[in-house]
């Protein structure tokens, strides 16, 4: 698998060194000559000067045969079209772009790109998740099914204690995958009873999270 | 968007024949070349901001124009005002010819000043070259 990293801020400084020492075939390319010969000396030849978003830099970098592009540049409209690039003109298979503002998460995913990543919202998601006594805990979002993993925390005060799965009214589009009891993984079935302490791991649809929310925390 | 000569030269004139103009820069400072005469407002802030779009008006907008100094911050804001907003008539400057190209195939309405200022230039070099033999005996 051929990987074209555009941008060596530490994001792509790091993702190059990891995927290197795992020994995929890797370029970096990066617009500042200094960090270009700095980053030869410890990686070897798999850094390349040029700005990105420029078709005749992605055209000597042999994007034609990427597999993948990814695009870590610190400013958004360079990642978008760092990626729109290399998608229209070079048919790569797989764009990857960095988002530095998270409202544009969204944005990205309507013009094209198949995968974003915010590091602000990775942030605030492993935050909330660290927060005593979250109800509802949003684990993963799986964009390409709009779906989401979800985990739900039971509490002593909950309705639902020692009653079966089954008499549990959650939203009609929710899966109940997995129960967490102390060490032990239970896959749950209808006559499963909830006890105070369980956590409750769902597969919901995003848009009956709040009513997920809502059912289990009542 | 982009309150530099050519942001500022158009918005004066659309300002002049009547229509209701919002300039968006990200520099307060470059408002100052739409002059005393200007009727229009002015937003502080960057295009590729969904909010800024907003307090700019977007969603009344008929049209929108991209003119920064910077093809993809252009490329970015007229993407999101076009496939999100939803104005009609979007326009976008674009420098590089090779985006230039790409874009207008992904159906922006582009103008490439380097393409055109070439062209001119190239066009004014040949006139001149013809200029010398028919314009001796004047």
């Amino acid at each position: 698998m051929f990987i074209l990293v555009i941008g060596g801020g530490k994001i792509g400084y790091y993702l190059t060194k990891t995927l290197v020492s795992e020994g995929y075939e890797v370029l970096l390319i990066e617009r500042d000559q200094h960090k270009v010969v700095t980053f030869t000396d410890r990686f070897g030849a798999v850094v390349m000067q040029g700005d990105g978003a420029e078709a005749a830099t992605l055209q000597r970098a042999g994007a034609s045969r990427a597999n993948v592009v990814i695009a870590t540049t610190g400013e958004d409209e360079d990642n978008l079209v760092i990626c729109q690039l290399a998608k229209r003109m070079f048919q790569v298979g797989h764009v990857m772009a960095r988002v530095n503002n998270p409202k544009n998460e969204e944005i990205f995913k309507r013009l094209g790109i198949d995968t974003t990543v915010s590091v602000t919202n990775i942030i605030l998601s492993y935050m909330e998740q660290s927060l005593p006594d979250r109800p509802l805990t949003h684990l993963l979002t799986l964009s390409h099914a709009d779906l989401a993993i979800v985990e739900a925390s039971i509490t002593g005060r909950s309705p639902h204690i020692g009653r079966p799965l089954s008499d549990v009214k959650l939203p009609p589009d929710v899966a109940v995958s997995a129960i967490i009891r102390g060490e032990d993984l239970l896959i749950p079935g209808p006559e499963t009873r909830l006890q105070p302490g369980d956590e409750v791991i769902a597969v919901t649809h995003r848009a009956s999270e709040e009513l997920l929310r809502e059912a289990l925390s009542r | 968007m982009g309150c530099g000569r050519v942001g500022s030269t158009l918005a004066r004139s659309l300002d002049a024949e009547g229509h209701h103009v919002t300039v968006i820069d990200r520099n307060q400072h470059q408002f100052q070349r739409l002059g005393t005469d200007f009727h229009g407002a002015t937003v502080r802030g960057t295009g590729i901001d969904e909010d800024v779009l907003r307090r700019a008006g977007i969603e009344e907008a008929d049209v929108f124009v991209a003119v920064t100094n910077g093809d993809n911050t252009s490329i970015m804001a007229s993407q999101i005002v076009q496939e999100i907003f939803e104005v009609p008539h979007v326009v976008t400057r674009i420098y590089d010819p090779v985006r230039e190209q790409l874009y207008r195939s992904l159906g922006l309405d582009t103008v490439c000043p380097t393409t055109l200022i070439a062209g001119l230039v190239h066009e004014k070099l040949r006139d001149n070259a013809t200029v010398p033999s028919s314009g001796g005996a004047g």
